[in-house]
């Protein structure tokens, strides 16, 4: 990852993926063509969160206030978030 | 694919609801039919074309994808033959994805056209899968025994990306085409696709008894590695250069080329034949653990080659998907470590590798719990070293024992007793 995330990116998933929420796994997956990734609690929270409108700092935000007692999630959110561009499950509008 | 296949398992008692605690079926394929305009030699549908049962109506095949849904099913493959051929196809996308399957569209492309790309994208359709034959259309529609195989195949690949799927084109490498997989994964570029499978060929089904004239040299399968190694280099070299590139096009101001997406490379898969490893491959990911085949006639099948073992499996016309998965005789054959014979048995890496393909050990020893003779530690690994030595004398031009035999219904009766007189390879 050369690039710096900035908060103010909005990511959208990879038009390859289509990401669903699985019964029988407790978990979100990302979908791909013969494939299959899933994701692990934290992930699948802030994937969830990915809609092609959110910035970066819409995400933290919307997170923060889910989940109040977890305190400052910003540097794990970015982290993750380059970590899914890298995978390319994600592409920046 | 990347998945966390295992269950928990709560306690290390008995559960006679799933007494080999297996794993979910996550992957289900539908064979919707055996029919196929194409006549690959490396076909890995059974010789009997002919002897399957009458095939699942489309009620039948809905049902079927119910029950595998509710037990954790996420993909399902359409595949065949041809699935085209099955005119119920839109109607049971429509099902599949309505039930949250990704739906995988496994096609030669020959059947489709523009209006039935639209219709199944209407449906749901998630990804299409092209398969071709050879980048030159000459070669293309000779292995394909089809003289309009090539420039179809070229439209709806077209065609499948213009209309916004993800798409993945299957090339089946082998004697006659690895020479020119230079020119494949150039075609696979210009046609956009997204990952393309440069599969050596596998030896089972029609492929079985054309091995002779599939089976590539070393020096032939090094080379074609090497080749797809470069290209995966440059490819990932120029789209890096594309996407950060301040060397963009036009000179008049900044900021033009940041937005600006660079169309992604095809991801390359080269799958290496298991004819020159030392340690099989851990087939399916072992028995019965994730992988779920129904043959056209509802026979239910861990792999799409099991049909050609001597084992009874059930069939979804008289069990529920959840009784042949977890309970039946069939599926349970080969879980765990129980059945293994030695080397296997003792063997540190069984756990690993689960002693290989069952079908390639049943076909090159006749006993279908034998270690896979692609081991080295295998007793009949001579098997598989003789094979790569025929492969080399055929390319010095000696002549092959085997006739070549273009899969279809009307080779079907020589195929088979080819393989009951022990004609082939069993010496």
């Amino acid at each position: 990852m050369s690039n710096a995330i900035q908060t103010s990116q909005i990511p959208t998933l990879n038009s390859i993926y289509r990401m669903q929420w699985e019964d029988s796994q407790e978990s979100w997956v990302l979908l791909y063509p013969e494939g299959m990734v899933q994701l692990n609690g934290s992930a699948g929270e802030i994937m969830a969160q990915v809609d092609g409108q959110r910035t970066v700092a819409d995400i933290i935000a919307v997170l923060e206030s889910k989940f109040p007692e977890a305190g400052d999630l910003s540097a794990d959110i970015i982290e993750f978030i380059g970590v899914a561009h890298e995978h390319d499950w994600i592409e920046f509008s | 694919m990347s998945t966390t296949g295992s269950n928990s398992a709560d306690s290390p008692m008995l559960n006679p609801q799933n007494p080999h605690n297996a794993g979910r079926p996550f992957w289900l394929l539908a064979e919707l039919t055996y029919k196929c305009p194409l006549q690959c030699t490396y076909c890995s549908n059974p010789l009997d074309l002919k002897g399957s049962g009458r095939e699942l109506t489309t009620e039948e095949w809905i049902e079927v994808f119910k029950q595998g849904r509710k037990m954790g099913a996420t993909q399902l493959g359409f595949s065949g033959g041809e699935p085209l051929v099955r005119r119920d196809l839109t109607t049971l996308i429509r099902e599949a994805r309505a039930m949250g399957y990704y739906t995988n569209l496994i096609t030669s492309g020959l059947g489709m056209d523009d209006r039935r790309v639209a219709d199944f994208k209407e449906a749901g359709l998630d990804h299409i899968q092209v398969s071709f034959q050879a980048s030159s259309e000459e070669l293309n529609n000779q292995l394909a025994g089809s003289q309009k195989a090539f420039q179809q195949k070229i439209a709806m690949a077209k065609e499948v990306k213009a209309q916004g799927y993800p798409m993945v084109l299957n090339f089946v490498i082998h004697r006659d085409n690895i020479e020119e997989i230079d020119k494949i994964i150039e075609l696979s570029i210009e046609l956009q696709a997204d990952f393309v499978e440069l599969a050596i060929a596998q030896y089972y089904g029609w492929a079985f008894i054309n091995r002779e004239h599939l089976l590539p040299t070393k020096a032939q399968l090094e080379k074609a590695e090497r080749i797809t190694n470069e290209y995966r280099t440059r490819l990932e070299a120029e789209h890096e250069a594309a996407t950060n590139g301040s060397g963009g096009s036009c000179g008049n101001g900044a900021g033009q080329s940041a937005g600006k997406k660079a169309s992604k490379p095809p991801k390359l898969i080269f799958v290496t034949p298991d004819y020159y490893e030392e340690r099989p491959k851990a087939c399916m990911n072992g028995w019965g653990n994730i992988f779920l085949t129904i043959a056209p006639d509802g026979t239910a099948l861990p792999c799409h080659s099991a049909r050609e073992l001597p084992i009874d499996f059930p069939n979804v016309r008289d069990e529920s998907l959840e009784d042949i998965w977890y309970r039946s005789t069939g599926f349970n054959h080969f879980r765990g470590y129980e059945w293994m014979k030695e080397p296997c048995r003792s063997c540190d890496e069984k756990e690993k590798d689960f002693g290989g393909c069952r079908c390639q050990a049943f076909k090159l020893t006749g006993d279908a719990a034998a270690a896979d003779p692609v081991c080295s530690k295998s007793e009949h690994h001579g098997k598989i070293t003789t094979a790569r030595e025929e492969a080399e004398a055929i390319a010095a031009g000696a002549a092959g024992h085997s006739p070549k035999l273009a899969r279809n219904t009307h080779n079907q009766q020589q195929a088979i007793e080819l393989v009951e007189q022990n004609l082939i390879f069993r010496g």
